[in-house]
């Protein structure tokens, strides 16, 4: 089936919805995703949102910008961090205005909580920035936009799987997409794309990311020759429940949450003496890691304690209600009186699909666009969050960055016109899909997904080191070869969740190699990127962005400098 | 520990009907039916159909008819449910395939409600001003991920799928009773109807079936109340 729409957004978490709100008044616009808009992992987003409102103390969108900086350990685009910051605030009030239930402070205003990594006065202590609604703010966010959504009609195509990105003498004109009910190949022509369709977590064995993140837009992209920005930095959240990878929110610390040893010792307080256990994440992770290699780890084993009983019931069940019943279904662990067993986590990618500060996805080094093609959110890479993300952020770029992505498609539609797809824009979707159906492939796609999972959480790590880099890149290009023999059982039409499962695939194993391929190749170690062998950071030689792309002969790596212009680089210390 | 599923299975470009199909797996008493669901998937068939995504009961995908009860089969043990385990989709929804059921008639009964942000005042350069009390009046019903489980388990709605359903109604709540919103009127219009909240009779089911715990039929009495009491003008 053909369709046609001035705006084509792909994903709908909450930058895919926060560009289709802009995206209305000028021009047709279409949302489709794999899943039910309010099934994406926006959802999943517990903390906050930050925004420097000074609501119960001094803050300043600056202070935000530095912090970020920093947080990202200078890998950061300065002008793309000062603008997301300043426009935080107003972000925040206009969720607000539509409706946002956010906690109020007893004066009635929103109310707003330390987060990690930031501070007040450059780096002098926390500062209460992040504005929340519990423990459910991605949650509160994403039924916000979805409703703004649903009040504005913005036509939806749900549980679409997007295929491929067409792209006809360098332009994007369109995607195919698979309907999950019908199992029919559709092609959509628009003048402009956005591709938010989130992280790709599911790369890693413990993971907080939800089974549908494999990076769908990031790898079609890839493919289509598009290179991948920065993929080396992969962000392994401090707490995550043992063994299951379920996120326990940094508020949990926020609110006065602290980290304990077998000891039953504070231990962040000889890694971080001034933000104690609002450390940066990656400080958080490493701290966490060497305390259980140092045989700190609870009864010997590698988790530690997260304690937050002292915080009294009240404020366990009022602030974190969520990240309680979490703890009581899966643990049987009740917060309020006993700790939680953590371990680091594999959470968030900062890199992603390069863009612009408008959202605009660039293909090389001298910046060059792809016209019509757009990327906002975790799959993208502005960067903005650089080597390491600091908490809250995630929900301040998907909005801002989702707005300014509408906001430049709307200029986009308004001077071009449409240009002529590809001829046979569905053939390489349906070779693809034809290939899984008809496989006779003895290689069993869980399998696979498994090595991957168990290579890269072993190997691509909190800590990094050659030896090992270099096996995840031998393992995964194994991987991909038993994955041309993967076969499926189910070769139906209705509802074939198992011919979907094969297509992530796919998309995870041709990720994962340019992220071990350009982890390999940084010769430093910078936020979340920690390398045993090359413990300093190296500004002389690596103060630039990784681009990776897939060519005939393997991945590809070429470098583009960083944007600074208010913050110059220094060691990092918190 | 051993566990047989017993799984309803129909594969309409195939089946005539649905049918009951055994699955033995070997289980970790603290894996989630949704593991379980995955070994048979990926170990065993893999034409098995059913959603999920986020696996930790936020995300809303897999609300399923579980020994009889609704729940997210990311939410519930494997030690809570016994040796042997009936899975079949929710009920009173048509049948997609297998687990997964046709979600668009619940989302069309959400959309009915208005159940978005109504305001008529120009909106102010910063924040509206809400008090706490004010703000945990509605607290409850912000809560919902739009599962379906209570309106599949309410038999006010097997009886008639005209019924807008208890998760329209908790959705209608979320905005009646927020100080800030200035559409409830509007949404009271829609709900005091045959076929709105009149249809409920309290039987409660929704409130054992709802996963985040939403005092459901509280929230629909007190729509009621202000419906025949209270009428906000």
């Amino acid at each position: 089936m053909y369709h046609s729409y001035d705006a084509l957004i792909v994903g709908a978490g909450g930058a895919g919805l926060r560009a289709a709100l802009e995206l209305g008044q000028v021009g047709s616009v279409a949302v489709l995703s794999k899943l039910y808009p309010t099934r994406s992992h926006t959802g999943a987003a517990q903390g906050g949102i930050g925004a420097a409102l000074g609501n119960t103390e001094e803050d300043l969108a600056e202070w935000h910008a530095f912090d970020t900086v920093k947080g990202g350990d200078y890998l950061v685009d300065q002008d793309a961090a000062e603008a997301m910051c300043q426009e935080a605030i107003e972000i925040v009030y206009e969720l607000e205005h539509w409706g946002l239930p956010f906690d109020r402070t007893p004066d009635g205003k929103i109310a707003q909580r330390p987060f990690g990594g930031h501070t007040h006065h450059f780096g002098q202590g926390p500062v209460r920035r992040s504005c929340y609604a519990a423990d459910r703010t991605g949650h509160m966010i994403l039924q916000t936009m979805f409703q703004q959504c649903v009040r504005h009609n913005v036509r939806f195509f749900d549980e679409y799987h997007v295929l491929d990105l067409l792209v006809q003498d360098g332009v994007a004109c369109g995607v195919t997409a698979y309907q999950i009910l019908t199992g029919e190949i559709h092609t959509f022509r628009a003048k402009t794309i956005l591709f938010a369709t989130g992280g790709m977590g599911r790369m890693f064995k413990i993971t907080s990311n939800a089974h549908a993140l494999s990076g769908d837009g990031p790898a079609i992209a890839l493919r289509r020759g598009v290179p991948m920005e920065d993929m080396e930095f992969f962000q392994f959240h401090p707490t995550g429940i043992y063994k299951m990878g379920i996120l326990i929110t940094e508020a949990v610390r926020g609110e006065g949450g602290i980290l304990l040893n077998n000891d039953g010792e504070r231990f962040m307080e000889r890694y971080s003496p001034t933000l104690l256990d609002l450390a940066p994440r990656d400080i958080v992770s490493r701290a966490i890691y060497l305390e259980v290699q140092d045989g700190k780890g609870i009864d010997g084993k590698d988790y530690v304690h997260l304690g937050a009983s002292h915080l009294g019931r009240e404020v366990v069940e009022a602030k974190l209600p969520d990240i309680s019943d979490f703890c009581l279904t899966y643990l049987g662990i009740d917060p309020a009186v006993q700790p939680m067993p953590v371990q680091p986590t594999a959470h968030y990618s900062m890199g992603g699909i390069p863009t612009d500060i408008e959202g605009r996805v660039v293909i090389d080094e001298k910046n060059t666009l792809m016209p019509g093609f757009y990327s906002a959110g975790e799959c993208a890479c502005v960067s903005v969050h650089g080597a390491n993300r600091l908490g809250t952020n995630s929900l301040v770029d998907i909005l801002v960055f989702g707005r300014r992505a509408g906001r430049d498609m709307a200029r986009y539609i308004r001077e071009n016109d449409f240009v002529p797809l590809p001829s046979e824009p569905e053939c390489d979707a349906c070779d693809e899909v034809e290939h899984l159906l008809s496989s006779s492939g003895d290689e069993s796609v869980a399998d696979i997904r498994e090595d991957l999972q168990a290579t890269m959480m072993d190997n691509i790590g909190v800590f990094r080191i050659e030896s090992q880099m270099q096996a995840a890149v031998d393992k995964v290009h194994e991987l991909q070869e038993r994955y041309r023999r993967a076969g499926i059982q189910d070769r139906g039409k209705t509802f074939n969740t198992d011919l979907l499962e094969a297509i992530e695939l796919g998309y995870l194993l041709d990720l994962a190699e340019v992220t071990a391929e350009s982890a390999l190749a940084r010769t430093e170690s910078r936020g979340a990127h920690s390398r045993e062998d090359y413990p300093d950071r190296d500004d002389e030689n690596w103060l630039k962005h990784t681009l990776a792309y897939r060519t005939e002969s393997g991945v590809q790596l070429k470098y583009k400098p960083v944007t600074i212009t208010s913050f110059e680089p220094k060691p990092r210390t918190y | 520990m051993e566990a047989t599923l017993k799984i309803q299975r129909f594969n309409p470009d195939t089946d005539e009907k649905p049918y009951w199909a055994e699955y033995q797996v070997e289980v970790e008493p603290t894996d989630r039916l949704l593991d379980a669901l995955h070994l048979v998937k990926w170990y065993e068939d893999g034409t098995l159909a059913f959603r999920r995504s986020c696996a930790h009961g936020v995300c809303g995908s897999d609300a399923l008819t579980i020994n009889s009860v609704n729940r997210l089969a990311c939410k519930v043990l494997m030690r809570d449910l016994g040796s042997t385990v009936t899975v079949e989709p929710l009920r009173g929804f048509p049948i997609v395939k297998d687990l997964v059921v046709d979600m668009e008639p619940f989302f069309e009964k959400y959309r009915s409600v208005k159940p978005y942000f109504v305001t008529y005042d120009p909106d102010p350069p910063v924040e509206r001003y809400q008090s706490q009390e004010d703000r945990a009046k509605f607290d409850d019903t912000t809560k919902c991920i739009l599962c379906g489980a209570c309106t599949s388990s309410c038999p006010s709605f097997w009886g008639n799928r005209d019924y807008v359903g208890p998760a329209a109604i908790v959705q209608a709540h979320r905005f009646i009773f927020d100080s800030r919103d200035q559409g409830a009127n509007e949404r009271l219009e829609i709900l005091n109807d045959r076929d709105g909240v009149w249809r409920c009779r309290t039987i409660f089911n929704c409130v054992g079936a709802c996963p985040r715990e939403i005092d459901v039929t509280r929230a629909i009495g007190e729509v009621k109340k202000l419906l025949l009491f209270n009428r906000m003008v």
